[in-house]
């Protein structure tokens, strides 16, 4: 009775000291995204609301919607819009064609590798490889040119534009959409498919009624967050384009850096927007995936 | 002409045979079970009649149409799963009708199939919920529902109970054959469990290495075994090993002490080493009779299972298993006392093959 009396009196405290020593593992991660993401971005917003003496003012956000920055937001959002598209349908067809397409069995492994080394090849690197092999005088265009006696350039395309930009993204956003979609594809159980064809379906009958409703949460939220990825991606671009396309990112660039352009407090006001259409896209992805989720299990 | 006739059908993958020389002719409204262990052929030989396998030779023909080379959307074939295989994004209603949509009928039609199907796997509630929201059991009734609502020709079941707990599975087991009853729909029923099959089963077939081992009655099977290996799949039985004195006479000497049979030994030669099954049931212990066989021995193990006390007698190789009712007026026996049993010489089987 007494030892009972004992145990029961322990458990209370020995429950909250198990679980401190767990937090503590955690506390480098909070530590971070304090210091680099919520104070920053407190920062920004609280910024974007001030003049440059401080005061509060509504000016930043107005001038947002000045021709050039509406049109570097339009221009970036149709970029990222067309780097997703493409990305996610070539990224589908291309896992589809590894998970289900009955290939020799070592295509997969290496594709996943491939796949994850490129995904995460972005920012400068990324840029001087597509200038290095796409470029005016790029290895590529002149392999081209030399000895298959096709002029790249003369068909109007440039590395240094929108469809250059776009190609250059796909670079990390089919690899991306792969990588995401491999598992959920996996997830299609040959069951359904069986079960499907027996109750009468053709194929196309089973992709209509059973594959693409099943999947159709994953793909949306991963097309979703390729463009968020490519939305964001600031580095790539100034590195490819220098000044000289107008996207968000680059605009952003100029009014932090201190040339003519300077004004530190619409710079705030043009992340905040970016925060808000990447926070935006990014939160329909996560609902979206839980919804995918669901089924999965 | 039988409903189903399959003919020396065989399934090769590379140099591994999966499935050779399976005959079988099944009747119009029966149910079938294909037993047998882990890796014998089951799976293979029901997707060779559903059409996801192509048979590598042999013939499989329903109701007199040869089969082989429809794709399984012709077939006109129900088919479940162990898994389920519930399409997770529709409703139970939802699933139960894809074949009657799939098939372009009227909605009219539909709608009341639908609900009564629902009402006879006793959840017409459920129709609104997701694959998700139901428990294994409920989801493999909707599976079975699913299977059924397009009034296939032959039903094809893939071990549909054995990812269920023990007491799901021996309600369902009574309902799907009760429901398969009532249908009179044509049925093949895969397991690798006997208490099922010979529970649920017109006939059996006992499966081996991707062969047929026996065919027959569940009472056959159980009762009168071909092989060593369908007495002990099938049940727990006693193993004899014994030596062949008189074939002729059908007598053979186990351990030193002669046993009579009550029919020749086919295809036997005196001095053959054979094995003999011998049902723990039909063996009673004490008082001979001269209408039954009596061995002498020594008792090895007592154990209570309740009702039952199960008593193992050792001769000098061979065990003995037999079954006593539990009663407080008869104590059993005690460990190292000597012992006889008796058994009819119509309850001893010899198996096919000599001994080594
Ligand atoms: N696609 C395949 N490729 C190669 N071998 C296969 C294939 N499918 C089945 N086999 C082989 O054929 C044999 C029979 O397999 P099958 O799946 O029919 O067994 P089963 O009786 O259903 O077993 P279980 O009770 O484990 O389901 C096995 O030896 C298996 O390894
Ligand atoms: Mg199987």
């Amino acid at each position: 009775m007494a030892q009972m009396q004992l145990d029961a009196a322990a458990l209370p405290l020995a429950q909250p000291r198990r679980m401190s020593f767990a937090f503590l593992g955690v506390v480098p991660f909070f530590v971070f995204a304090v210091m680099f993401l919520l104070w920053p971005t407190a920062f920004l917003m609280v910024g974007s609301f001030q003049d440059a003496d401080g005061h509060f003012t509504l000016e930043n956000i107005y001038r947002l919607s000045e021709p050039t920055i509406l049109n570097a937001y339009k221009i970036s959002i149709e970029i990222s819009v067309a780097s997703a598209l493409l990305g996610a349908i070539f990224g589908f067809f291309l896992a589809a064609a590894v998970v289900l397409g009955g290939l020799p069995r070592w295509l997969r492994p290496t594709l996943m590798t491939f796949c994850g080394v490129a995904s995460n090849f972005a920012g400068l690197p990324l840029a001087f490889a597509f200038l290095a092999t796409l470029g005016r005088t790029g290895l590529v265009t002149l392999l081209l040119r030399d000895f298959v006696g096709f002029d790249l350039y003369a068909t109007g395309f440039n590395v240094l534009s929108f469809t250059g930009l776009t190609l250059t993204y796909l670079y990390f956003q089919i690899p991306l959409m792969v990588l995401i979609l491999t598992p959920a594809l996996d997830g299609l159980k040959r069951e359904w498919r069986e079960a499907a064809e027996v109750l009468g379906a053709t194929s196309w009958q089973y992709w209509r009624h059973v594959a693409i409703p099943v999947l159709w949460p994953s793909f949306l939220g991963t097309t979703l967050l390729l463009f968020a990825n490519s939305f964001g991606a600031v580095a790539t671009a100034y590195g490819l384009t220098g000044s000289s396309l107008n996207i968000v990112p680059i605009l952003l660039y100029a009014q932090s850096r201190g040339d003519v352009l300077h004004n530190p407090n619409l710079g705030y006001a043009l992340a905040l927007g970016m925060i808000v259409i990447t926070g935006l896209s990014n939160g329909a992805y996560i609902w979206l995936r839980a919804r995918g989720e669901r089924w999965l299990k | 002409m039988k409903f189903l006739e399959i003919e020396n059908l065989r399934k090769v993958y590379g140099a591994q045979v999966g499935v050779q020389h399976f005959d079988i002719a099944v009747e119009r409204g029966e149910f079938i079970s294909f037993l047998g262990p882990s890796g014998c052929g089951k799976t293979t030989t029901l997707r060779m009649v559903a059409g996801f396998e192509q048979p590598s030779a042999g013939s499989i023909r329903i109701d007199g149409r040869d089969v082989v080379g429809l794709r399984p959307n012709q077939r006109n074939i129900g088919m479940v799963f162990q898994s389920y295989a519930l399409f997770p994004n529709m409703t139970v209603a939802q699933n139960v009708a894809f074949g009657l949509k799939i098939a372009k009928r009227p909605d009219a039609e539909i709608k009341p199939r639908v609900a009564e199907m629902l009402q006879m796997i006793k959840l017409p509630q459920l129709g609104d919920r997701f694959p998700y929201q139901l428990s294994g059991g409920q989801q493999q009734r909707v599976a079975l529902a699913r299977a059924l609502a397009g009034s296939p020709q032959l039903l094809l079941l893939d071990e549909p109970l054995s990812a269920l707990d023990a007491k799901i599975r021996a309600s369902l087991r009574s309902e799907i054959r009760d429901l398969q009853r009532k249908l009179g729909i044509t049925t093949i029923y895969v397991t690798h469990d006997q208490e099922e099959a010979l529970a649920m089963s017109d006939r059996i077939v006992v499966m081996s290495e991707g062969r047929i081992e026996q065919l027959g009655t569940p009472f056959e099977i159980y009762n009168r075994p071909r092989t060593r290996f369908v007495a002990s799949f099938v049940g727990t039985l006693n193993i004899l090993r014994g030596k062949v004195i008189d074939p002729a006479k059908g007598v053979v000497r186990v351990d030193e002490q002669d046993i009579r049979l009550d029919q020749q030994i086919p295809n036997a030669a005196p001095g053959e080493m054979r094995a003999i099954a011998l049902r723990p049931e039909a063996v009673t212990l004490g008082e001979t009779r001269p209408d039954r066989n009596a061995m002498k021995g020594t008792i090895e193990e007592v154990s209570f299972l309740g009702a039952i006390v199960r008593i193992k007698v050792r001769f000098k190789d061979n065990l003995i298993s037999l079954d006593t009712f539990n009663s407080s007026a008869s104590p059993p026996p005690r460990r190292g006392d000597s012992a006889t049993v008796t058994f009819a010489p119509a309850d001893l089987q010899v198996l096919e093959g000599v001994e080594g």
